[in-house]
C-alpha cells in the first residue's frame, strides 16, 4: 500500500482522489475483515461523504490539509458523532455518540477520511483482543495468533493494509504491544500531548491516544495533526503540537542511549536478539550505549494493577442503564443498575472493577491505592535520573512474539505480564515508540521500544527512523 | 500488611460495584484477585513514608478557564440514545417503594 505521506501528497496535488483511495481501502476491508475481524463497524456512507468533501476542496483549489484523502481506522473507544461506538462492550451496543472526540475533529480538519471503528479488548482491558464482546481479532501476520491488545483491531487494520493509518489508545501498552506483535510502528505520546476528550475513559491518569502506521514518517505526520492543547481536556498540556517531521532525519549521532536491564529481563531469546541488533544499529549511526538499571520498573506491574483498576472502577460506574447503552429492566432502579451491569460487562471488566473497588475501599486504600500512587512518584523520579545519563532509552516492547489464542486467558496474571515493559512509561507519563526490528520465532515480527523524557517525541521519532532504515524498511 | 482476600470480601466488593456474581464466579474471582493482590505485596511492603503521591505526571493542577457561554450537546440527540426518556428527561424505574 502507498504510504499515508504519499497519499496526502498525491491528493493535494490532484494526481489521485480521496474517493479512489477510499475505495482501495474499502476493498481491502471487504477482502479481509471476515477472516480477521478487524472492524466492528465500517462507516461507508460517512467515509464517502468525507472523501467527497476533500475532493471538492481540491477541485476548488483549496488545500484540504496534511492528511488529505488518507483513510484512517479508529479504535472503537473513540467517540464519533452518529457512528456506532461500543468500546468492545455489550453494554454500549447500538450507542451512537452525540459528539466527536477532539482527535476526530482534528483528523477531519486535516482532510483525513475515517473509515470505521476497530475491535478492541472490552474497555481497553486486555492484551490480545480476546476480552472483546465481539470476538477476537486475528493477527494479519499469522491468523492463528493474537494481534496484541488492547488496540489489536487498529494494529491489524494497518498491518493488513486495510488503512495506512489508525488511532489507538495506550493505558499500559495498548498501542505499543499490538504494534510490536503485528510488525508496525506504534506511538504512546507524552501524557497530555493529545487530548483525551471523547476517548471513553479507562484509567484517566494513564490513558493516551496515539498513532499506528507502517512507517515512522506516517506516524509522525499523524501525531502532528492530533497533538496540541485542547481546552476540552483539562489534563492536556498547554503547548501546541510539536514539530516532528522537521526532525525526522536528525539521526542519533552523539546521543547517549540507555539500554535498560529491567526493560529486557525475562524476554524471550528472539526478542533479546532484536534488542541487541537495535543497539548495534544505533551505535553504527553514531550513538553511545550506556547500560542502565531502573529497579523501580519491577514495581510497575503491581502499581499499575492497583491504579488502573481503581480509576476504572470509578470511570465505569457511569454504565448504569440510565443514560446510554444497555438497560436490563427490573422493578426498581438499584436492581436495574445491577442487572444491567451484570449482563453488560464481561469477566475481565468485572475483575478490574472489583479489584479497583477493593483497592479503594475503607481499610485498604492506604495499603494499596495510596501506596501505588507513591510508587508512581518514585517511578517518575527514577526515569528522571536515568535521563541524566542518557538522552533516550532502549528496551523490548513485549516479552515475546505474538502468542496463540487461549494461551494466556486462563490466568489473568500471565496476560498482565505481557505489558511488563510498557507499563513503566505510562506511570511516568513519558512517551515511547515501538518500532519493528527483525523477526523471531515462526518468522513473527519483534518490536523494540524507544523511551524518552516527557515532550521528547521529536528525538524518539528520529531514533525510530534510524532503526527503520537499518531494518530495511525505509 | 493487608490480610488475604476472602470470599466474603469479594462478595462485598461485588455488591458495592453493583455486580451480581454466581457461586462459581465468586470462587474464580476470589482466586484470581488473590493472585493479583499477592503480586502487589511487593509494593505493599515498601516503606514510602514521606513520598508524595502522583496524580498528574507533569503536575498540572487547578486548570481554570473563562466562564463563557457555549453550546452544549443537543438534548434530543442525547435522549434519543437513552434506554428510556420522557418529557425531555431520562426515565428510570421507580426509586422509592410504595407508600405503606
Amino acid at each position: 500500500m502507498t504510504s499515508a505521506t504519499q497519499i496526502a501528497r498525491d491528493v493535494r496535488a490532484g494526481t489521485t482522489s480521496a474517493a479512489a483511495q477510499l475505495e482501495t481501502s474499502l476493498a481491502a476491508i471487504r477482502a479481509g475483515n471476515e477472516e480477521l475481524n478487524v472492524f466492528l463497524h465500517v462507516d461507508e456512507e460517512g467515509a464517502r461523504a468525507a472523501a467527497k468533501r476533500v475532493d471538492e476542496r481540491v477541485g476548488a483549489g483549496d488545500d484540504p490539509g496534511a492528511l488529505a484523502g488518507v483513510p484512517i481506522a479508529l479504535k472503537d473507544n473513540l467517540c464519533q458523532r452518529g457512528v456506532p461506538t461500543t468500546a468492545g462492550s455489550k453494554i454500549l451496543a447500538g450507542w451512537r455518540p452525540p459528539y466527536s472526540a477532539t482527535v476526530i475533529d482534528r483528523l477531519l480538519g486535516a482532510g483525513a477520511v475515517p473509515v470505521g471503528k476497530t475491535n478492541m479488548d472490552e474497555f481497553a482491558m486486555g492484551s490480545s483482543t480476546e476480552t472483546s464482546a465481539y470476538g477476537p481479532t486475528r493477527n494479519p501476520r499469522n491468523p492463528e495468533r493474537v494481534p496484541g491488545g488492547s488496540s489489536g483491531g487498529s494494529a491489524a487494520a494497518v498491518a493488513s493494509l486495510m488503512t495506512p493509518l489508525s488511532l489507538g489508545s495506550d493505558t499500559g501498552g495498548s498501542i505499543r504491544q499490538p504494534a510490536a506483535l503485528c510488525g508496525i510502528v506504534g506511538v504512546k505520546p507524552t501524557y497530555g500531548l493529545v487530548s483525551r476528550y471523547g476517548l471513553i475513559a479507562f484509567a484517566s491518569s494513564l490513558d493516551q491516544i496515539g498513532p499506528f502506521a507502517n512507517n515512522v514518517e506516517d506516524a509522525a505526520l499523524l501525531l502532528e495533526v492530533i497533538a496540541g492543547h485542547d481546552p476540552m481536556d483539562s489534563t492536556s498540556l498547554p503547548e501546541p503540537a510539536p514539530s516532528l517531521l522537521a526532525h525526522l532525519d536528525d539521526g542519533v549521532a552523539g546521543k547517549r542511549v540507555g539500554l535498560v536491564r529491567e526493560l529486557i529481563e525475562g524476554a524471550d531469546d528472539d526478542v533479546l536478539a532484536s534488542v541487541e541488533a537495535a543497539r548495534a544499529a544505533l551505535e553504527d549511526a553514531g550513538a553511545t550505549i550506556v547500560e542502565l538499571s531502573i529497579p523501580e520498573c519491577r514495581l510497575g506491574l503491581s502499581a499499575y494493577y492497583l491504579i488502573a483498576p481503581a480509576e476504572a472502577s470509578s470511570n465505569l460506574a457511569r454504565y448504569d442503564g440510565v443514560r446510554y447503552g444497555l438497560r436490563v429492566d427490573a422493578d426498581d432502579v438499584a436492581a436495574m443498575n445491577e442487572a444491567t451491569r451484570t449482563a453488560g460487562f464481561g469477566a475481565e471488566v468485572k475483575r478490574r472493577i472489583m479489584l479497583g473497588t477493593y483497592a479503594l475501599s475503607a481499610g485498604y486504600y492506604d495499603a494499596y491505592y495510596g501506596q501505588a500512587l507513591k510508587v508512581r512518584t518514585q517511578m517518575i523520579e527514577a526515569f528522571r535520573r536515568a535521563y541524566v545519563d542518557a538522552d533516550f532509552l532502549l528496551g523490548a516492547t513485549a516479552p515475546s512474539v505474538a502468542f496463540a489464542f487461549g494461551e494466556k486467558t486462563a490466568n489473568p496474571l500471565t496476560m498482565y505480564l505481557s505489558d511488563v515493559f510498557t507499563i513503566p512509561t505510562n506511570l511516568a507519563g513519558d512517551p515511547a515508540i515501538s518500532v519493528p526490528f527483525g523477526s523471531g520465532a515462526g518468522g513473527l515480527p519483534v518490536g523494540v521500544q524507544l523511551l524518552g523524557p516527557g515532550r521528547s517525541e521529536a528525538q524518539l521519532f528520529a531514533a525510530a527512523r534510524v532503526l527503520e532504515m537499518a531494518n530495511g524498511v525505509a | 500488611m493487608a490480610p488475604a482476600l476472602r470470599r466474603e470480601d469479594v462478595a462485598k466488593v461485588a455488591a458495592l460495584a453493583r455486580l451480581t456474581l454466581s457461586e462459581d464466579e465468586l470462587d474464580t474471582f476470589t482466586d484470581q484477585l488473590s493472585q493479583v493482590l499477592e503480586h502487589a505485596k511487593d509494593i505493599e511492603a515498601l516503606d514510602l513514608e514521606g513520598v508524595a503521591a502522583t496524580a498528574h505526571p507533569f503536575g498540572l493542577v487547578n486548570v481554570v478557564r473563562e466562564d463563557v457561554l457555549r453550546p452544549s450537546l443537543a438534548r434530543d440527540e442525547v435522549l434519543a440514545m437513552a434506554p428510556d426518556a420522557e418529557d425531555g428527561r431520562f426515565a428510570v424505574p421507580r426509586i422509592m417503594g410504595e407508600a405503606p
